[in-house]
Order: C-alpha cells, then structure tokens, then sequence
C-alpha cells in the first residue's frame, strides 16, 4: 500500500469515529435524517467545483457551510423543526446538483470510492477530526442539558442557539470528511446506522458514544477489506458491484441487523 | 435588603400582551407564591425573570442571587440514555462547581444511587419531580423559582414533594418563587402571594392579599377560601385550584 493509500484508510477510520460520536448525539436530538439531508447540500457544491475544474471538496465546504447558516437562520426565525428546516433546503439542493454536475462524475459524486491522499489534505483531514471529537467531547455536558430541556439547559447559562449553530457546523464538516469516500448520496447514513446500532445495544450514555463510534469504526473498516479484496462478488449468475461506499453501509446495516437480536448493555 | 426587583414588566408573545405592567419585589428568605388561572401569565413571567424571553420594563437580581429553576413539565425523551447522574455532572461542569456535593443533594431529595443511574425516561412522576429538584440545588442557589413543581405528580406525592421543598428552603433558607395551584400550599408555606391574571390582581400575605373577592376575581365565584388551621397532618385541602 503506497503512503497516500495509507492516508486515505487512516483518514476514513478517524472520519468513522468523528461520524460515530456526531450521529449519537445527532439521533438523540432527533436529527437522524438531517445527516442524510446535509449530505445532498454538498452536491451543488461539489457539481459546480467539478464544472470549474477547482477541487471538489472546496465547492462541496462552501456549500455545505452556506447550507448550515441558513438551516440555523431557519430553525430560529421560522420555528421549524430541524429535519424540516433541513428538508426545504435539501429538495432544492438535490435538484441544481444533479443538473450542475457533469454527468461522467455524478457517479462519483453522489456515491464516492477510494482515493488516494496527499499529506496535506491527510493533516488537513486529521485536524478536522480533531475539531470534531474535540468539540464533543468538550461540550458533550452543554449538548447533554440542550437535548434534555433546552429551557433549562438556557437556565443554566448554556447558549443554546449558539450550541446549535457549532453542532451543526460540525455535523457538516462531518459529512464534508465522509462525502469525498462515501458520496453525497451514502455518507449520512455513516452518520445514522451506527448511531442507531450503538442505541440498539446500549442504556447508558457512556456505552452509546462508545458502541456507536466502535460499529463506525467496525463497519468502514470491514468495508475497507471487501470493497479492496472482493469489489466483484459473484452469486450465481449474479455479480456484485461491492464499491467502498455502498461495501461501507451494506456492512453497517448488517451490524444494525444483528444489533436488533441482541440484548442491551 | 431585596433580593429581587421588577418594575413596569410588560411581556409580550406574538404580539399578545402576556404580562401587563407588574412590579413586586422578593425580600430574603421570602417565599412568594404566583397565584392565577390557566393562561395568566404565570410560567412566562417565570421565564421573563429568568431572562428566557424578551421584555420590556425592569427585573434587577441583587448581585448575590444564584437561581435554581423547577420547570413546569419536561417531556422527557423515554428513548434518551440518560440518567440523573449524567445531568447533575453535565451541570456541575457548565457551572464549574465540583461534583463533592452531588451526594448530599441527591440524599436531601431523596434519590436513591439506583433512582440516579435509571435513563430519565423509566422514572415515575414523583422520582423525576425529585430528580428536577436536585437539579435546581446544585451551585447552592439562594433563590429557588419553581412552576408548578407537582404538574406531573399523584395526589399522596404531591404531599411528599411540597413537604420536601418547605424542608430545602428552611434548612438552606432558600427564598423562593413558586407558581401553584395548590391553595393548601398557598396558605401553609408562603410568606407572600402575588395574584395575577396578566394584571397584578394582588400583592401581600396570603392571610390579607387572599380575601374572597380576589379569589373570584381570579377563579370565579365557585372557589371558596380555607384558612389552614397549621395542622400539618398531611390532608388535602379540598379548594385546591
């Protein structure tokens, strides 16, 4: 494996921990599709970079984060539920995507695979994730009052809105660090299903955020290995097209599958 | 010297008048009881005071007050994984005060280690009331402001919660401020009663300021007074509101 190989496969394990630790505290403030959602924010962006020849994930930040402003301006002032927010702006995106980006890249775009990085944009992805966990971890308490009474959690002297806006920046730049493996179309439900394995299994928050992050972790690595080992798998007289995105979420939702046998911890 | 003083408070939500120019003052170790019908105003001026909501007028704490809220009702997720445990931490770590003194509260309140590590959303009423309350103590607050902490709560532990506020607030000589229903309670525990029904309708100890031309005015002619004869045995006063 050749050093910028080695890049891309620690950058997507640490994206798969970021992704863990966000989608537990995204599934319990309910925000569970807004991953999926957020995701399709970044096609216009990723489309219109690719029609200019500049770096897709420049475009696909740029518009993620013009994505985010406004979903916070609309959860505030228009009193809609986050998930509705999110959807008004998600429809819309979805649709000059798809008409921005050039058709032999839409492929790519909306489902990922791998490729190989340079150390620059490994650090780049790897101070990213910093920020990420770092906010988690840092502000877990004030989400923790947020998601259980946002009046008592103001009370208390949390800004609430404030806090919202920092978590949905890093529920972006989240998705903007899975989108360039998993695409637009795949990359929330990194977010999502082991979140909802990690919910499955656990009764404690601590267990959750644990779980949640490990079944990440567990399916991008597993996904890792079957998209590089076995990218064409044969069943008869049907082959399957196991790239790493759809290789990533297939095993996910076969943990989340297994989850539902299992007793909570 | 006063704790509190608010001044000319006009509140307004969308455009309805909620609040309509109220001023009172809570002295130390007072405890003043929000009395009105549903729709009065009562939990927004709560929140007003707790600068939860835009308002026009003035609401001055001294510089020594530190608050503890009782919410009203909170629609605990029952799918959240958290326990008392976890939210008492998560507040002792945004108000930096260290975790030492969790025990005593949760022993004060009544919570036992197996009610404090059960996910929020399993406790009954009366366990999550409880769990409410210890949350309200933790950076010893001075000032306590409570609405309606029995909302959720059956009858015998409505008794029990009321009994163990009046022990907090005596044994910290916590002032307060509490929205009720509970006229019992009105007569029994507080040292002060502000009437309300957007206006101020009354201001004083309950003995004067409730006389049965307010409590029409408030309620309706139906709602009759009871004076508490002191005797605490725990009875429940059948002109509860």
């Amino acid at each position: 494996m050749s050093a910028s190989e080695t890049y891309s496969v620690c950058l997507i394990l640490l994206t798969a921990l970021a992704a863990g630790l966000v989608g537990s505290f995204a599934l319990m403030k309910r925000m569970s599709l807004a991953g999926d959602v957020v995701s399709h924010i970044a096609l216009p962006g990723l489309g219109l970079a690719m029609l200019f020849g500049i770096n897709p994930l420049v475009g696909a930040a740029a518009a993620l984060f013009l994505g985010t402003i406004l979903i916070w301006h609309l959860q505030k002032s228009a009193t809609l539920t986050t998930d509705v927010a999110i959807g008004v702006i998600f429809t819309a995106a979805l649709a000059i995507g798809t008409v921005l980006t050039p058709s032999e890249d839409l492929i790519e775009a909306l489902f990922g695979g791998f490729q190989s990085l340079s150390a620059i944009w490994f650090v780049a992805g790897v101070v990213a994730v910093s920020v990420i966990v770092g906010f988690v971890l840092v502000s877990r308490h004030q989400l923790i009052l947020s998601l259980f009474s946002p009046e008592l959690a103001a009370a208390t002297g949390v800004n609430v809105s404030r806090l919202n806006l920092y978590f949905l920046l890093v529920f972006s730049l989240t998705v903007l660090l899975g989108v360039r493996f998993l695409g637009a179309l795949l990359v929330g439900a990194l977010i999502i299903v082991p979140a909802a394995i990690g919910r499955q299994l656990t009764h404690t928050l601590t267990a959750f955020l644990v779980t949640s992050s490990l079944a990440s972790v567990l399916s991008v690595a597993l996904g890792l290995v079957i998209s590089r080992f076995y990218p064409h798998f044969t069943v008869g007289h049907v082959t399957l097209n196991l790239a790493l995105g759809p290789a990533i979420i297939a095993v996910a939702t076969v943990l989340f599958l297994l989850s539902l046998l299992r007793k909570k911890i | 010297m006063n704790l509190l003083s608010v001044k000319h408070l006009f509140v307004r939500l969308e455009d309805k008048l909620i609040v309509e120019d109220l001023s009172f003052e809570l002295a130390a170790g007072e405890r003043l009881s929000v009395l009105g019908p549903n729709g009065a105003g009562k939990t927004v001026l709560l929140k007003a005071l707790l600068n939860l909501l835009t308002y026009k007028g003035e609401v001055v704490w001294a510089p020594s007050v530190r608050i503890g809220y009782v919410p009203q009702k909170i629609d605990a997720d029952t799918h959240l994984p958290l326990t008392f445990t976890d939210l008492f931490r998560a507040k002792c770590t945004t108000l930096k005060v260290s975790f030492s003194e969790l025990d005593e509260i949760a022993n004060s309140v009544g919570l036992t280690r197996q009610i404090l590590q059960t996910p929020v959303g399993h406790l009954s009423g009366g366990q999550f009331q409880r769990g409410l309350i210890g949350f309200s103590l933790i950076g010893s607050p001075n000032v306590l402001l409570m609405d309606e902490p029995t909302a959720s709560v059956d009858e015998p532990g409505e008794e029990h919660i009321y009994e163990l506020i009046n022990r907090l607030q005596t044994e910290h000589n916590l002032a307060s401020i509490m929205v009720s229903h509970d006229l019992s309670f009105v007569f029994r525990y507080a040292t002060k009663v502000l009437c309300l029904n957007r206006q101020k309708v009354c201001f004083g100890s309950p003995m004067d300021a409730l006389t049965p031309e307010v409590l029409a005015k408030l309620y309706g002619e139906a709602v009759g007074v009871y004076h508490h004869d002191h005797d605490h045995s725990g009875s429940k006063n059948p002109n509860q509101v």
